[in-house]
C-alpha cells in the first residue's frame, strides 16, 4: 500500500486508477497455481531489496552526519562480518529461486495436460488445438498462406492435421494443467501471460514446452515480450480461461463450425 | 599497529653496475644481459621510464602485439565454438524426423602441402628473427661497422615473405579445387565454416605479409638498430601465432568435422 | 607534448598557417589531446542520446504528437529511437568517455608516464570511434531508416532485411559502425594495458596503482576478451545477410512471405556470442567509475580507502565473474534450465564482490566529516544509484522471478540506474574533478568548474534520476514490456480496450510522471552545459593541486601549466601507496605519492605495502 498511496498522495495531479492497484506494488492479480508462490517470493524479494537499500542508506547518512571518528580503523568485523551475513542471504534467496524454478521447469507436464501448440508470426499469436485424434498434425513452412486460412502451413496430406483447430484466441479450462509448446515460424517471439507469471520466448526451429495450470476463470492478456519488429506492441491476443463444462462446450462448437 | 614504510625497493640505486657494461662513461651497447630469473638484481622495470635497458622499447611492442593476438585468439575461439554448435545442431524435417545435415567437406590434399610450406616460414622468420640479435652483430653495429644485422636477416625475411605468400596462393588452389567440385561458400554448413575459416585465416595471413614486407622495408631503410629490431621481432611473433594458429585450424578441419 | 598545448599563443597568421596548426591538432598524437577529443565526442553523443530518449518517452505517453520536420512517430521510428538511444549512450557515451576519454586524459599521468605505449595507435582508435559515430548516426538518413531491432540485434529479425523497415541498409550500416567500434575498443585497450603493464614509473608497484588505474586495467582486460567476439558474431551475421549463410538462422525461416531454406543455424548461438561480449560490455563502462568512487570518497574524506588490498581483488573479481555470467539475459530464451540454474549461481555470486566494494565505500566515509566538493558529491550519489540499481540485480538473478521480470521495465529501472545513471555520475565527479587538468594548457593554468552551479546541478540530476527510474519499476511490475510503441494496445469494437490495452493503459498516468520527470531531468543537464561554457573561458583558476589529492596526475610536472623544458622535468617516483592521509596532523594531513618520506617515518602506516623485504 505503501507506494500507491505515496504515487497518489505526491501526485495529486495524476489520475490513478485505484482498481488497478491490486498489490503494493501494481502488480496483476495472479490467476495461477504456481504465481503464488512465486509472487510470494518477489515480494519477499522486493521487501529485503528495499530493506538493504534503506538499511545502506541509513548507514551513509548517518556516517556522514555523525562527528569525526578521529582513527580510521579497519576491522575484520566490518569488513567480513556483512559480507558473510549477505552471502547467507544470496544464498538463502537463490536457494528458494531455485526450487520453484526446479519444480516449474526441470520437469515437463504430466501426460494427461492438455496440449496446445503456440506459434508467433509477425504480428499474431496463433494457437492449435491437436483435436480428438490428439496428436497435431505436419505443418510445413511453404504452404503457409494466412489468406486462405491456413496461417502455420498444415499439410492437408496429412491425416492427423484434419481435425487440428487452429484459434486466434487461447481458450483453456480453469484448473487443469496446460501443455504448451511454442513455436516461432520467422524471428524470435516473447510468449507472456502477466497474470499467469509466465514467459518464454518462442524461437524459430525450436520447439520449446512451458506448462501451467490456470485456476481463476476470466479474460487475460497475452503479449509478446521480444522485440520482433514494427508490430511488436501490437502483437497482443487474448487468453479466456472457462470453467471446464464450458470449455468443454467451446470445443465441441468450434470442432463443428470447421469444415 | 603502525607498520614502517619499508623503503623496499623503491629508492633508485645509483650503483654503477659493471655487469651491464655500465661503466658510467656513456651509452651502454644495446645487448640486453640480464639473466633473467631476477638472479642477477637488476630490477630494469624500476628504473625511470625511457632507461630501463636496450630493449625497453622492443619489450613494449612485444607486450602490445601479444595482447592484440590474445585479443585475436578470442576471436577465433567464437568462430570456433560457433564450429561445433553449427555441427552438432540439427532440426526436425517435415515428417517430424530429427536430422542433422552436417556434411564433411573433405579437405584439399594440397592443403598440407600448404601446412608444410606455413611451418618452413615460420623456421625462416625465427632464423631472420634470432639473427636480429645476435651478439656481435649488434657490437659491429653500435660500433657503425655497417649493417650487419640487415644483411644477415634479409635472406631469411625474403624466405619469409615468399613462402607466407606461396602458401596464401596454396590455399587459392585449394579453394579453386573445392569451387570445380561446386563447393562453395554457400554450399552448405560445413563448408560455410571451411571457407570462413581459411578466409579469415587468410586475412590475417595478408596483415602478416604486410607487416614482413614493412619489415623488409625497414631493414633497407632504418637506420636505428632497435627499430629494425622490434619490425622483425614484431612481424616474428605474429607469424609464429598465425602458424600455430593454422595448425589447430587445420586439424579441426581434418580432424573433427 | 604537441601541440595545442605547446604552441606559442595565437598570432595573427596567415590562414594557411592556422589550417596547418589546426590539423596538427587533430591529428594530434598527444594523449591528453586524444582524451579531450574522445570526451567531446562522447559529449556529443549524450545530448544526441538524450534528446532520442525525449522523443521515445514523449511518445509513449502522447503517441498522437507530431515530431517537427518528421510528422507523427510511427512504431517503427520508436524502435529506431530506442535503438539508436541504446548503441549511443552504451558505446559512444559510457565506454568511450570512462575508459578512452578520461583513461587518455589522466590515466598515464597517474601512474607517472609521459605518454601512451602507441601513442599513433591512440590517434587510430579514435578516429576509427569518430568513424563508427558517423556510421551510425548516417543510418538514420538512408531509405528505411535507422535499425530497429534493439542494441542485442537478436537474429532472425537482424539477419533477414525483409524482416522489417530499416533492416536492410540501416542495418548493415549498424553492423558497420560496432564493427568499427569493437575494432577501436580492442586497439584503445590494448594500448591501455601495454602503458599499465610497461609505462608506471620508478617505485609504483601493482599494489600502489590507484584504483581508478585497477578500474581501466580490468576493464581493457574485459574489452580485448569481449569485443572480438563481438567482432566475430558481426562477421558471422554480416555472412548470413549477404553471402547466403545461416549461422544464426533456422531451416525453413519464413520472413514476410519470403522462405528461407537453409542450413541448422540457431538464433541461440547469437544470443551467447553476443551476452557473451554483452555482459562484460557492461561492466567496462562501470569499472572505472567504481574506481574513481574510491579515490574521491578518501580524497574528500581525508581517509585511506578502506580495505585497499580487497578493493583491488574484488575489481579484478568483478571482472572475471563478469565473462561467466551472460547466460542471465537468456533465462526465458529457450535455453536449458539446468544452464539458467548454474548461470543464476554465478550471478548471484557477483553480488558479493560488488557489496565489498560498497560496504569499502561506507566505510570509508564514515564518520569522516568530508568536505561536500562537487566531486564529492557526484561519487556519493555514484554510491547511493549504483547500490539502488545493484540491488535489483540479485531480484533478475533469479530464474523464476526473471521469468516474470524479463523485457519490462522493470529491467529497464535496472539498467538506468546502474548502469546510466551511476555510470554518468562517474563522469560527472570526473570532469568537476580533473577539469583543471582538463583546462590547463600551457599558457595558462587550469580553472575550476562553478561550486555552486555543481552543488544545484548535483541536487537537480539526483532528483531526477530518482524521480525518472524508481516509477519504471513499478511499471515494469505492473507489466509493461520494453521496446512498446505504444501501451494502449488496439482497441477492440467499439473502441473497448483489449485485454493488453486494458492491463497496459494502468500504467499511463506512471508514465506519464516518468516522462515529465524525464523532461526535468534532462533539462538540469542545462545546468552543466551552462557551466562547462562559462568556466572554460571564466573559471577560478585552480591551484595545482586543488583538492588535496595524493596520487599522481597531480604531480607539478604533469601539469601543462607552467610548461617545464623536457630536460629539467625532474624524475617522478613513488614511494607510497594512494590515499595517505594523516587525520591527526595538522602540518601534513596529506601525502602525495610522489612526496618523499617525511622524518616521522613510523608514523605513517602503509596499509598496502607490509612486504618484508
Ligand atoms: C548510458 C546509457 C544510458 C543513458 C544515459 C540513458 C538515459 C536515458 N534513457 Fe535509456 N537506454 C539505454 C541506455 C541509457 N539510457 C539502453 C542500453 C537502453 C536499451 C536499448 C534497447 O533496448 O535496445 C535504453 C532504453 C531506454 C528506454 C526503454 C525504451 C523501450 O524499451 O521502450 C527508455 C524509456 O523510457 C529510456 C529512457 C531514458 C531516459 C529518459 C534517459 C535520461 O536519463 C537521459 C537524461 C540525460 C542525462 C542525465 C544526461 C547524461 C549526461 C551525461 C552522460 C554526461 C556526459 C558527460 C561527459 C561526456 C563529460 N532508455
Ligand atoms: C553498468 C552496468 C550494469 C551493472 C553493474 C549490472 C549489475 C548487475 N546486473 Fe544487470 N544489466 C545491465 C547493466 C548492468 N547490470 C543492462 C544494460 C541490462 C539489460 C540489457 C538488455 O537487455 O538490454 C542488465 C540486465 C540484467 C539482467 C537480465 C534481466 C533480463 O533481461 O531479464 C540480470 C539478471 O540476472 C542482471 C543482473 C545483474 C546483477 C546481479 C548485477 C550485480 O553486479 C549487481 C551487484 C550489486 C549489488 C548486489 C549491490 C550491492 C549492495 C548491497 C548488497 C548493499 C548491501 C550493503 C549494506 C546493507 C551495508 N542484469
Ligand atoms: Cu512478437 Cu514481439
Ligand atoms: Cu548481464
Amino acid at each position: 500500500m505503501i507506494c500507491s498511496r505515496l504515487t497518489s498522495a505526491c501526485l495529486p495531479s495524476l489520475w490513478l486508477d485505484r482498481a488497478a492497484i491490486r498489490s503494493p506494488w501494481l502488480l496483476p492479480r495472479d490467476a495461477s497455481a504456481h504465481g503464488l508462490a512465486l509472487d510470494h517470493h518477489l515480494l519477499l524479494n522486493l521487501w529485503i531489496a528495499l530493506a538493504l537499500l534503506a538499511l545502506a542508506h541509513l548507514i551513509l547518512l548517518i556516517g556522514l552526519l555523525a562527528r569525526r571518528h578521529p582513527e580510521p580503523t579497519r576491522l575484520w568485523r566490518i569488513e567480513y562480518l556483512p559480507l558473510a551475513a549477505l552471502a547467507l542471504l544470496f544464498a538463502a534467496l537463490t536457494l528458494k529461486a531455485e526450487r520453484l524454478w526446479a519444480s516449474s521447469r526441470y520437469t515437463g507436464a504430466s501426460p494427461s495436460a492438455l496440449q496446445v501448440e503456440v506459434t508467433g508470426v509477425q504480428f499474431a499469436w496463433y494457437f492449435r488445438y491437436p483435436g480428438p485424434d490428439a496428436t497435431f498434425g505436419l505443418t510445413h513452412p511453404s504452404l503457409v498462406a494466412p489468406g486462405e486460412g491456413n496461417p502455420l502451413g498444415l499439410s492437408p496430406t496429412d491425416p492427423h492435421s484434419a481435425d487440428d483447430l487452429v484459434s486466434s484466441q487461447l481458450v483453456l479450462p480453469a484448473n487443469r494443467e496446460v501443455d504448451l509448446r511454442l513455436r516461432a515460424q520467422d524471428v524470435i517471439h516473447g510468449f507472456s501471460i502477466p497474470e499467469m507469471r509466465l514467459k518464454q520466448n518462442a524461437v524459430p526451429g525450436q520447439t520449446i514446452h512451458l506448462h501451467f495450470t490456470p485456476t481463476a476463470p476470466g479474460t487475460y492478456a497475452i503479449l509478446c515480450t521480444q522485440l520482433c519488429g514494427l508490430g511488436h506492441y501490437r502483437m497482443n491476443a487474448t487468453l479466456l480461461i472457462l470453467p471446464p463444462d464450458q470449455f468443454a462446450s467451446w470445443l465441441a462448437a468450434k470442432q463443428k463450425a470447421a469444415p | 599497529m603502525p607498520a614502517t614504510i619499508t623503503p623496499n625497493k623503491t629508492e633508485q640505486e645509483r650503483k654503477r653496475r659493471v655487469e651491464d657494461h655500465d661503466n658510467g662513461s656513456g651509452r651502454r651497447p644495446p645487448t640486453d644481459k640480464r639473466t633473467g630469473g631476477g638472479g642477477d638484481n637488476d630490477n630494469w622495470n624500476d628504473r625511470p621510464n625511457g632507461r630501463r635497458g636496450p630493449y625497453e622499447r622492443l619489450h613494449r611492442y612485444r607486450m602490445g602485439l601479444f595482447f592484440a593476438l590474445a585479443s585475436d585468439l578470442m576471436f577465433f575461439v567464437a568462430i570456433v565454438s560457433t564450429f561445433f554448435v553449427n555441427q552438432s545442431t540439427g532440426h526436425f524435417d517435415a515428417y517430424n524426423h530429427y536430422v542433422n545435415e552436417w556434411l564433411p567437406t573433405t579437405i584439399p590434399p594440397i592443403l598440407w602441402l600448404n601446412t608444410a610450406v606455413l611451418m618452413l616460414s615460420s623456421a625462416a622468420i625465427e632464423f631472420a628473427r634470432r639473427n636480429m640479435f645476435r651478439e656481435t652483430d649488434v657490437m659491429d653495429e653500435w660500433l657503425g661497422l655497417g649493417k650487419p644485422i640487415t644483411r644477415r636477416a634479409l635472406p631469411w625475411l625474403s624466405a619469409t615473405i615468399a613462402l607466407g605468400i606461396l602458401f596464401l596462393v596454396g590455399q587459392w588452389i585449394a579453394w579453386r579445387q573445392l569451387a570445380l567440385q561446386h563447393i562453395f561458400f554457400k554450399t552448405n554448413q560445413s563448408s560455410h565454416f571451411f571457407y570462413l575459416i581459411t578466409g579469415v585465416h587468410a586475412v590475417h595471413l595478408f596483415l602478416g605479409i604486410a607487416g614482413l614486407i614493412t619489415a623488409f622495408t625497414g631493414l633497407y631503410v632504418s637506420r636505428q638498430l632497435e627499430t629494425r629490431q622490434i619490425l622483425v621481432d614484431g612481424a616474428a611473433w605474429y607469424w609464429h601465432a598465425m602458424g600455430l594458429l593454422w595448425l589447430f585450424l587445420f586439424t579441426l578441419l581434418v580432424f573433427f568435422q | 607534448m604537441t601541440p595545442p598545448f605547446n604552441t606559442p599563443p595565437a598570432q595573427p597568421h596567415s590562414t594557411s598557417a592556422t589550417r596547418r596548426r589546426l590539423c596538427a591538432a587533430l591529428f594530434t598524437t598527444d594523449h591528453r589531446v586524444i582524451g579531450i577529443q574522445y570526451l567531446v565526442l562522447a559529449l556529443l553523443s549524450v545530448v544526441i542520446g538524450t534528446l532520442l530518449s525525449l522523443l521515445m518517452r514523449i511518445h509513449l505517453v502522447w503517441p498522437d504528437w507530431p515530431l517537427p520536420l518528421h510528422g507523427p512517430i510511427l512504431p517503427e521510428d520508436y524502435l529506431a529511437l530506442v535503438t539508436i538511444h541504446g548503441t549511443i549512450m552504451l558505446f559512444f557515451v559510457l565506454t568511450t568517455a570512462p575508459q578512452a576519454g578520461f583513461g587518455n586524459l589522466i590515466l598515464p599521468a597517474q601512474i607517472g608516464a609521459r605518454s601512451m605505449a602507441f601513442p599513433a595507435l591512440n590517434a587510430a582508435s579514435f578516429w576509427l570511434t569518430a568513424a563508427a559515430l558517423l556510421t551510425l548516426l548516417s543510418s538514420t538518413l538512408v531509405p528505411g531508416g535507422a535499425a530497429i531491432s534493439g542494441w542485442t540485434a537478436y537474429p532472425p529479425l537482424s539477419a533477414i532485411p525483409s524482416s522489417g523497415p530499416g533492416q536492410a541498409l540501416g542495418m548493415d550500416l549498424w553492423l558497420t559502425s560496432i564493427g568499427l567500434f569493437a575494432i577501436a575498443s580492442t586497439a584503445s585497450s590494448i594500448n591501455t594495458l601495454t602503458t599499465i603493464v610497461r609505462n608506471r614509473c620508478h617505485g609504483m608497484t601493482w599494489e600502489r596503482l590507484p584504483l581508478t588505474v585497477w578500474g581501466w586495467f580490468t576493464a581493457a582486460l574485459l574489452s580485448i576478451i569481449a569485443f572480438s567476439v563481438l567482432l566475430a558474431a558481426l562477421l558471422l551475421l554480416f555472412c548470413d545477410r549477404h553471402a547466403g549463410t545461416s549461422f544464426f538462422l533456422p531451416t525453413g525461416d519464413l520472413v514476410n512471405g519470403i522462405l528461407h531454406q537453409g542450413g541448422n543455424g540457431s538464433p541461440l548461438l547469437w544470443l551467447h556470442l553476443f551476452w557473451f561480449f554483452g555482459h562484460p560490455e557492461v561492466y567496462i563502462a562501470i569499472l572505472p567509475g567504481m574506481g574513481l568512487t574510491s579515490m574521491l570518497l578518501a580524497n574528500f574524506s581525508h581517509r585511506r580507502v578502506f580495505a585497499y588490498r580487497t578493493m583491488i581483488t574484488t575489481t579484478l573479481l568483478i571482472g572475471l565473474l563478469g565473462i561467466l555470467l551472460w547466460g542471465h539475459h537468456m533465462f526465458v530464451a529457450g535455453l536449458n534450465p539446468f544452464a539458467s540454474s548454474a548461470f543464476s549461481i554465478s550471478t548471484m555470486a557477483i553480488a558479493l564482490p560488488a557489496a565489498a566494494k560498497v560496504l569499502s565505500w561506507l566505510a570509508t566515509i564514515w564518520r569522516s566529516r568530508p568536505s561536500y566538493k562537487t566531486p564529492m558529491l557526484f561519487a556519493l550519489g555514484f554510491v547511493s544509484l549504483f547500490l539502488t540499481g545493484g540491488l535489483t540485480g540479485p531480484i533478475l538473478a533469479q530464474p523464476i522471478l526473471d521469468e516474470y521480470l524479463h523485457n519490462t521495465f522493470f529491467v529497464v529501472a535496472h539498467f538506468h540506474l546502474i548502469m546510466a545513471m551511476a555510470g554518468i555520475f562517474g563522469l560527472y565527479a570526473a570532469t568537476y574533478y580533473w577539469f583543471p587538468l582538463l583546462t590547463a594548457t600551457s599558457h595558462h593554468p587550469g580553472r575550476l568548474l562553478s561550486e555552486r552551479l555543481g552543488h544545484l546541478h548535483f541536487w537537480c540530476t539526483l532528483l531526477g534520476a530518482y524521480a525518472v527510474f524508481l516509477p519504471m519499476h513499478l511499471t515494469g511490475l505492473a507489466g509493461e514490456p520494453r521496446h512498446y510503441a505504444q501501451l494502449t494496445g488496439i482497441p477492440g469494437p467499439g473502441g473497448s480496450l483489449s485485454p493488453a490495452g486494458a492491463l497496459l493503459s494502468h500504467t499511463l498516468p506512471l508514465n506519464r510522471f516518468i516522462t515529465y520527470t524525464a523532461l526535468f531531468l534532462a533539462t538540469a543537464q542545462l545546468i552543466f552545459l551552462f557551466n562547462l561554457a562559462r568556466s572554460l573561458r571564466k573559471g577560478k583558476i585552480a591551484s595545482s593541486n586543488p583538492w588535496q589529492a595524493t596520487t599522481l596526475e597531480w604531480h607539478p610536472t604533469m601539469n601543462p601549466f607552467p610548461p617545464l623544458p623536457a630536460s629539467d622535468t625532474p624524475d617522478i617516483s613513488v614511494h607510497r601507496a594512494p590515499c595517505q592521509y594523516q587525520s591527526n596532523q595538522v602540518e601534513i594531513s596529506f601525502l602525495p605519492q610522489w612526496a618523499p618520506i617525511p622524518f616521522e617515518q613510523d608514523e605513517i602506516e602503509d596499509v598496502t605495502d607490509t612486504k618484508p623485504e
